[in-house]
């Protein structure tokens, strides 16, 4: 073990070389692949396994390919966002929330950053679907801030400090609305910015991001995400740098844009309280993968996974005295060499030696809503499979 | 915004003042001035004669050129004629200093305008290329022609450029303003103009050698840092085209610091390039200054240090103003 370790951590020239050769070779010809899927639409576009969907994840992979290594970022993650639903996904830090979201969005930092397998349908209401997965970047351009747009965790940040407000939000207008006259398009931001609650719409118009508040900054985010009604708002940790009075309000305007566009929300964050006010349906991921998945109810009243236990013991209940407060024993996997069994079996305090012996556990159906990767729960369900690892070898 | 351009105008006179007080010191003081020079000559070539001898010749022309006041009532009186604009007369050339100043600045200004026009042409759209594409062959082309650039001393790039394009192609002349057999009297206008720009090819292609390295480098490294904001990454989430990203969103943000670098260096174009003029011979400000210099002719070298300064601190407060005007975060109200 004390010698595997230091592998992973120390590497020699030669073979970070070798490594990054390699990486380049990978990294090309998937770049190359996508690039040709444009002459051919048939190469992207698929259909829906159920069209009350609005995205399917199906097995996506999104690997980085590092000097150190590959790094598993996302690895087999599966579920699904139906219509005019908030889906939330929780995890700890770098367990890949957010690389899954920007896979969405084909943002992954490229050409290091690869989305190297599964399928991620993207419903195109007439039957028909792009798998972003090989989506050519034209289309991604049409896709993105029109069809499914986001926010971001950063509001201090995420706007262009040279640019006043009202351009940034006519910006994205402009870009997808190629019908719309100028005049119609100030019409519609002001109406955006008096949506998302600014009361001074107008002066708002033609400020610069630095003369607004962190809280005033997201609504515009959010103006800007909602300015063509997309069908899919992800919104990636957008209370996270925001004060709780703030941070409330944000959700509620969240909440109440989403049913007046009727748009889904895939909300990222790891707030518990934050997805348990907002969210419909939870994912819980964990080093890469979907631990377990399913309602609201199911997960708060009957969370099964010992990792899904393990988060809702750890947060604070108000009136509970306790001495310390719970936290999970252990650490994550190193990312570049993940073990070929269980990824909580070092931390589980449920691990039964026999049961959790093999590889990594397949997905249980333990009834219609709620799924959950664990042996323990074997014999209590359907089996629905084991995620697929891409091998990144035959690459 | 006004009032912050007018308290820093004060500064800048407060800091004239004192700058050219010391270079008056510093120049006063030299060694073996023109002053000296011209006493021995004369003591030499009269002495035989029974004339005056060195003593006598350096006191005499002490008193005649106002050198005997002492430093700080010379600077003073040097101090009250320059600012009637009455910079004194050269000794080296003969003539008023601003005469003199007339007569050569147009060829350093050409020089430096030709120069700074293709270093920003070449070296900004080169410093995004690498920056896009970063570790990529590109890159490190760009990289490493850059470092040879800010490497490379002036004196030495001259002598290669001399050596390909003088010496072994024979395309142009190795220095000098003008061709060998060419007489401005039996040429047209158009001819002698001509003839004037192939002489300014080398000198301005040394000056974008030595100069593209520097300001690549910094748009490279600008553009690096812009493109991994947040805003670039919301800029994509909208849909815009990767051109549009990194041609508006993000070059935008790059010139925020390239613009106040540039800026800073327009006044420069006034001042000359001492090196690259005196080695091809151009008759530039920085050529004459050089002469005037080893022939220690204090009036004029205290003109040149006095517009240099001039300049330096025009160059800061351009490169403030600017600041300003680019970046909405640092305009003053």
């Amino acid at each position: 073990m004390a010698l595997k370790r230091k592998n992973v951590n120390y590497i020699s020239g030669k073979e970070s070389r070798n490594i990054s050769k390699r990486n380049r070779e990978i990294t090309r010809r998937l770049e190359k692949e996508r690039n040709n899927s444009k002459k051919d639409s048939s190469l992207y576009m698929t259909k829906m396994h159920d069209e009350n969907n609005v995205v399917e994840m199906d097995n996506v992979c999104t690997y980085f390919f590092t000097d150190i290594g590959v790094v598993r970022a996302v690895d087999g993650v599966s579920f699904n966002i139906p219509k005019c639903s908030t889906v939330g996904v929780v995890g700890e830090s770098g367990c890949g929330k957010s690389v899954t979201s920007l896979s969405l969005m084909q943002l992954v930092q490229r050409p290091t950053g690869q989305v190297v397998g599964g399928e991620i349908r993207l419903n195109n209401d007439d039957g028909t679907a792009y798998n972003i997965v090989n989506t050519p970047t034209s289309i991604m351009q049409e896709i993105r801030g029109n069809k499914v747009s986001m926010i971001f965790q950063e509001p201090m940040t995420s706007l262009n400090p040279v640019f006043k407000i009202g351009a940034q939000i006519n910006e994205v207008l402009e870009l997808h609305n190629k019908e719309m006259t100028k005049e119609e398009i100030r019409e519609r931001t002001l109406e955006m910015l008096k949506m998302v609650g600014i009361a001074n719409a107008e002066g708002v118009y033609n400020m610069y991001p630095h003369e607004l508040s962190g809280g005033m900054r997201q609504r515009v985010m959010i103006a800007i995400a909602l300015a063509c009604s997309p069908k899919l708002i992800i919104a990636d940790e957008p209370t996270t740098a925001l004060d709780v009075t703030i941070q409330a309000q944000i959700l509620d305007l969240l909440r109440n844009l989403k049913d007046k566009i009727n748009s889904s929300i895939m909300l990222i964050t790891h707030d518990l309280g934050v997805i348990a006010e907002m969210a419909d349906y939870v994912v819980v991921m964990y080093a890469g993968r979907v631990v377990e998945k399913g309602t609201a109810q199911d997960i708060f009243h009957n969370p099964c996974h010992p990792y899904t236990i393990g988060l809702m013991n750890s947060k604070p209940v108000v009136g509970k005295q306790v001495e310390e407060l719970y936290n999970i024993p252990g650490n994550v996997p190193n990312p570049i060499n993940m073990p070929n069994y269980c990824y909580f079996k070092d931390r589980c305090e449920f691990c039964d030696k026999e049961k959790c012996s093999g590889r990594y556990p397949p997905e249980i159906k333990i009834s219609d809503t709620h799924i959950v990767s664990c042996y323990r729960f074997m014999d209590q369900g359907e089996v629905m499979g084991y995620p697929k690892i891409i091998n990144t070898e035959e690459l | 915004m006004g009032k912050f351009i007018v308290k820093r105008l004060l500064l800048c006179v407060v800091i004239f003042f004192f700058a050219m007080f010391l270079i008056y010191t510093l120049i006063y003081n030299l060694p073996s001035s023109y002053v000296e020079t011209t006493a021995r000559e004369l003591a030499a070539a009269t002495s035989k004669m029974g004339g005056k001898n060195y003593q006598e010749w350096l006191a005499q022309l002490n008193e005649q050129y106002g050198m005997n006041k002492g430093v700080v009532a010379g600077y003073f009186t040097w101090l009250g004629n320059a600012l009637k604009g009455d910079f004194g007369t050269s000794w080296k050339w003969n003539m008023a200093c601003t005469a003199k100043f007339a007569g050569c600045i147009w060829n350093s200004f050409t020089l430096g305008l030709v120069a700074f026009v293709f270093e920003i042409l070449i070296a900004i759209p080169l410093g995004v290329v690498a920056a896009k594409k970063q570790y990529s062959i590109t890159d490190y082309t760009v990289t490493c022609v850059s470092l040879i650039g800010i490497s490379l001393p002036t004196f030495f790039v001259a002598t290669v450029l001399k050596l390909i394009f003088a010496i072994n192609l024979g395309w142009l002349d190795i220095g000098g303003m003008h061709s060998k057999f060419f007489i401005a009297a039996n040429a047209t206008q158009w001819e002698n103009i001509l003839d004037l720009g192939k002489h300014f090819i080398l000198p301005a292609m040394t000056l974008i050698f030595v100069s593209i390295g520097g300001l690549m480098r910094y748009t490279r490294t600008n553009m690096l840092e812009v493109l991994n904001a947040d805003y670039i990454r919301t800029a994509r989430a909208k849909g815009l085209s990767e051109g549009k990203v990194i041609g508006y969103h993000a070059f935008r943000n790059t010139l925020i610091p390239v613009v106040t670098l540039l800026g800073g260096t327009l006044p420069g174009l006034f001042s000359g390039a001492l090196i690259t003029e005196t080695l091809f011979s151009i008759e530039g400000i920085g050529y004459v200054s050089y002469n005037s210099m080893i022939s220690g002719d204090i009036p004029f070298t205290m003109f040149y240090l006095a517009l240099m300064s001039v300049l330096t601190l025009l160059g800061n407060l351009i490169s403030d103003i600017l600041y300003a005007v680019v970046d909405p975060r640092v305009r003053v109200n």
